[in-house]
């Protein structure tokens, strides 16, 4: 019992590690323009797609390609921002919400064209499709990979947000847009800024999980609902509580596929997500006043 | 203000019931059929956005729900196809409320997400309740019969199209009334600013959740349409990603207006139709134009309509001015 349900844990949590870092790409384009970018999902899938491509296809080394793969999918979110939602004059959350429901679908579009429909994988970045025996369990030797991301990003965004001006400028407008352009912050340059960071770490999640998920033009939506879920459970705009829902999405998801039926796997981290919700109406770390301060 | 009303949608009345006339290939009908069927969807939704400020990323599941309740009551269990549909109506009713209430507390993003959440949890239950629902393979468990109307068996696209489209102008009809009764303005103040409606003694809690049964049943009886129409059911339609679909249909017509609904509803059905000439490309062609109307004209068409007539009126006042001159 212990070591499938270790076993279990320990699968949920590297997908947790996902949605938590997918979460964080939400709070980020939220903080900065109070948007859900419904297209973060499609910047994990870009992540693991141009990993394949760079890491598996091109056969370049693991490190490059990773670089690669983050830099290439962060010019996109670039992009993207430029012409889409920095062009618009005084546009509504819900018209800048459909135009990246639109650049998702583009960029599903796109993908399909040139990566194909099937299903791509690769193996694991270090040995093979390996396995490492820990107590009692076989955990894959990715999964290490995925956890060690995920503390790396959250490392760096503890002492991005912190330490450095951009960051403190970024936490400046997230708190109040206006009162922190009148201290002279370039807010429109935040939001610029919020889109790059946001698909950089999405492209990271999606580069580092796909050897365990396995990638595929329409995989997107998935991390994208999961994500956003946890970002709401979590609080959204809160980066702390993003990653705890996360990991607890994951674990939820993970151990009722392994104890509850597989049917029902998607189901009750939804249903548990509902509760709160109703219990709680601005998410587990939310505080009430912010959820009232940024109007829909 | 009636007349205003009445002559928009006798034309329009008349354009529909005349469209049989000159199309004739089943394929055709069809779509239009599938886009009777989203417009009462996005009646609905569209006055719980448009009108009642809230969004829902679930009516999928109302759909669904209406499909399957017919489904299951007459194929499964024998029903008279008409007391299934109101008793699906009822069940989709029900639900709705259940889930409206705690729900429209909810603001935002935030009731995005809950509503998303339901959507997909409906969803999951109709592909693994495998012995209620046939799973995602679909229901194969009994015979949905046609819709009889007295003699009349509705069993082919022609009358397929004109029952759903009557069905349409009938709801439409309502749904107009509705936005210029009592009701409606209650409806509009809440979008416009919730405080303020409630001080004004707008019972918004109320009339929030009252609006969302209405969307819901209005998403329950296109479904049962639907299943008397294709006499199958299967998951695939009622996933998130249609919840989003018929958002984007609400948008895209443009969100304060009911006529935006049906609009939005009939361009997004048929432009993926126009567009399967292109094969793959079709997804990108879709998108791009999404893209653009919500770039250019993010009122939605009858926000784009209204911005150009204003700039007609605009040019005839110049030229006057010219004329005075």
């Amino acid at each position: 019992m212990n070591e499938r349900f270790f076993q279990n844990l320990i699968s949920g949590v590297s997908m947790g590690s996902i949605y938590a870092l997918a979460a964080l790409g939400f709070n980020i384009i939220y903080n900065a323009t109070g948007i859900v970018n419904l297209a973060q999902g499609e910047f994990v899938m870009l992540g693991g797609m141009f990993m394949v491509l760079f890491g598996g296809t091109l056969g370049v080394p693991l490190g490059f390609a990773i670089i690669a793969s983050v830099f290439v999918v962060t010019l996109i979110g670039i992009i993207f921002e430029r012409t889409c939602i920095n062009t618009l004059k005084n546009p509504t959350v819900m018209v800048l919400v459909m135009i990246t429901v639109a650049a998702s679908i583009i960029l599903k579009g796109v993908t399909m064209f040139l990566a194909g429909k099937e299903i791509h994988t690769m193996e694991y970045f270090s040995g093979g499709h390996g396995t490492v025996p820990l107590w009692g369990g076989k955990i894959p030797t990715q999964t290490f990979w995925v956890l060690g991301t995920l503390a790396v990003v959250v490392s760096a965004l503890v002492i991005f947000f912190n330490f450095t001006l951009a960051g403190k400028a970024m936490r400046a407008c997230a708190f109040d847009r206006t009162a922190a352009r009148l201290m002279g912050i370039p807010a429109r340059r935040m939001v610029l800024l919020s889109f790059g960071l946001s698909s950089a770490i999405s492209a990271l999640a999606g580069a580092v999980i796909m050897p365990i998920s396995m990638v595929d033009y329409q995989s997107g939506a998935m991390f994208g609902i999961k994500g956003f879920g946890a970002a709401i459970l979590g609080g959204l705009g809160h980066n702390p509580g993003a990653v705890a829902a996360g990991l607890i999405l994951g674990i939820l998801e993970s151990l009722s596929a392994g104890y509850i039926s597989s049917h029902y796997k998607d189901a009750l981290p939804l249903l548990i997500l509902l509760i709160v919700l109703f219990i709680k109406p601005s998410g587990l770390f939310g505080s009430e006043a912010a959820g009232r301060l940024k109007k829909f | 203000m009636m007349r205003k009303i009445y002559i928009p949608y006798i034309i329009f009345a008349l354009i529909i019931l005349l469209i049989p006339v000159f199309i004739h290939s089943y394929y055709y009908l069809g779509v239009l059929i599938q886009a009777g069927y989203f417009s009462l969807i996005c009646m609905g939704l569209s006055l719980v956005m448009g009108y009642a400020g809230q969004i829902s990323l679930g009516h999928a599941a109302f759909f669904g729900l209406g499909g399957y309740a017919s489904a299951i009551l007459t194929g499964g269990h024998g029903w008279c196809p008409w007391l299934a549909m109101i008793v699906a109506m009822i069940i989709s009713g029900v639900l709705a409320w259940l889930i409206g209430k705690p729900s429209l507390k909810l603001k935002g993003h935030y009731l995005a997400m809950a509503t998303l959440g339901f959507g997909e949890i409906v969803y999951i239950f109709f592909n693994a309740e495998i012995r209620l629902t046939g799973g995602p393979s679909g229901y194969t468990m009994g015979v949905i019969p046609y819709l009889t109307i007295g003699n009349l068996t509705i069993d082919n696209e022609f009358k397929h199209y004109l029952l759903t489209w009557a069905i349409v102008l009938l709801i439409l009809l309502v749904n107009l009334h509705i936005i210029h009764s009592r009701l409606g303005r209650a409806l509009r103040a809440i979008h416009a600013d919730e405080e303020a409606a409630r001080a004004m003694g707008v019972h918004t809690a109320r009339f929030k959740v009252w609006i969302f049964v209405l969307s819901a049943v209005y998403a329950s009886l296109a479904g049962s349409l639907y299943a008397h129409n294709i006499l199958f059911v299967a998951p695939g339609p009622f996933a998130a990603m249609h919840s989003i679909l018929f958002v984007t249909m609400v948008i895209v017509g443009g969100m304060g207006s009911i006529w935006g609904a049906v609009a939005g509803a009939l361009l997004l059905t048929i432009l993926p139709e126009t567009l399967r000439g292109f094969q793959d490309y079709n997804i990108l062609i879709y998108g791009g134009i999404l893209l653009f109307i919500m770039l250019f004209m993010s009122g939605g068409l009858f926000g784009g309509g209204r911005l150009f007539l204003a700039w007609l009126s605009h040019l005839r006042g110049r030229k006057k001015e010219v004329a005075d001159g």
